[in-house]
């Protein structure tokens, strides 16, 4: 069970929150001129780092926001939540 | 149907265990109860940010979030807290915080409104809000369970993951976290050794949760109703500070 800092509740468990992938993964400017790769690569495409990595979490069971925070994909510490 | 005679054939969601819940625990040690048919009222007003306040024909004359919110404190006749998890108020009348811009008022039931219309609160509160904040009615949603006495905190242990240590938790705050395994919203009401939680279920989860809470009181509880320790040392312990 990993403990997770929601940056309003502090720190729960991981069973109140969800999971939302990589953080950061914009819509693109101009959709309409990608190309089929480019498009694939926003849609499907994410990293897959070892170390740190930035995602998106909600805090279902509590206040119901997203932030993003900072996961260590080896070591599961959590770092620097921001809503 | 008139309201007065809905208001009488109205059942609550955990009525049918009515006497199980008073027969449960002891009076020296826990007591549970349910407190039915509270009125509960969610209020979410984001701020000058928010979708809602950027809606074209309202942002122009929109109040300020806090000439807002200052209107709705006032039909309440509650301050809105603006700290994580604190409670305003007493007795039957309270503003809980749920979230960054999220509250639920609660008071005491009122008679129970025509079929499809809400609370008489919730009514009063989205007029004052005038389509700045959203105003749901959430009395029949929710279902409120008392659980008192000096060995509450112990109880809920069993199934909270949430440090109810009164260095981290205390009269006069508030969470929404899982309780064995059900969403809840957790206040207390009152310090140890009189603590008093208030949880509130979802009234689809009242059955079970209840259940869960009569079995978790099991070893509080004695033939001649005296108080008894937890065959559990890690409660006994956590009991003790």
């Amino acid at each position: 069970m990993l403990r997770i800092d929601c940056p309003w509740c502090g720190p729960r468990d991981e069973t109140e929150f969800r999971y939302g992938g990589q953080a950061d993964v914009f819509y693109p400017e101009d959709p309409s001129s990608l190309d089929d790769a480019a498009w694939a690569e926003y849609v499907f495409v994410r990293g897959n780092p070892k170390g740190w990595f930035a995602e998106r979490w909600v805090h279902v069971a509590g206040c119901r926001r997203w932030f993003n925070t900072e996961r260590h994909t080896v070591t599961y510490e959590f770092r620097e939540a921001a809503p | 149907m008139t309201a007065d005679s809905l208001t009488a054939r109205r059942r609550s969601p955990l009525c049918h265990l009515a006497d199980q819940l008073a027969a449960a625990g002891s009076p020296g040690a826990v007591r549970l109860a349910e407190l039915p048919f509270q009125t509960l009222v969610e209020v979410r007003c984001g701020g000058a940010d928010s979708l809602h306040a950027s809606r074209p024909g309202l942002g122009a004359s929109a109040d300020s979030h806090a000439a807002v919110i200052g209107r709705l404190a006032d039909i309440v006749g509650l301050p809105f807290p603006r700290r994580v998890g604190e409670v305003a108020g007493a007795g039957s009348r309270h503003v809980l915080w749920l979230g960054p811009d999220w509250w639920l008022a609660s008071g005491p039931p009122e008679p129970c409104p025509d079929p499809g219309l809400e609370a008489e609160l919730a009514g009063r509160l989205r007029s004052a809000a005038a389509c700045q904040a959203s105003v749901v009615d959430l009395s029949a949603h929710f279902t409120t369970l008392e659980l008192s006495g000096p060995r509450a905190r112990a109880v809920l242990a069993h199934g909270c993951s949430l440090d109810l240590h009164p260095r981290a938790f205390g009269a006069g705050r508030c969470a929404q976290t899982m309780v064995a395994k059900a969403q809840a919203v957790l206040h207390q009401v009152a310090e140890i050794p009189a603590a008093s939680y208030r949880i509130l279920v979802r009234a689809s989860f009242a059955d079970y949760f209840a259940r869960w809470l009569l079995d978790a009181m099991l070893e509080y509880t004695t033939a001649d109703g005296e108080a008894v320790g937890g065959s559990r040392g890690i409660a006994h312990r956590g009991y003790t500070q």
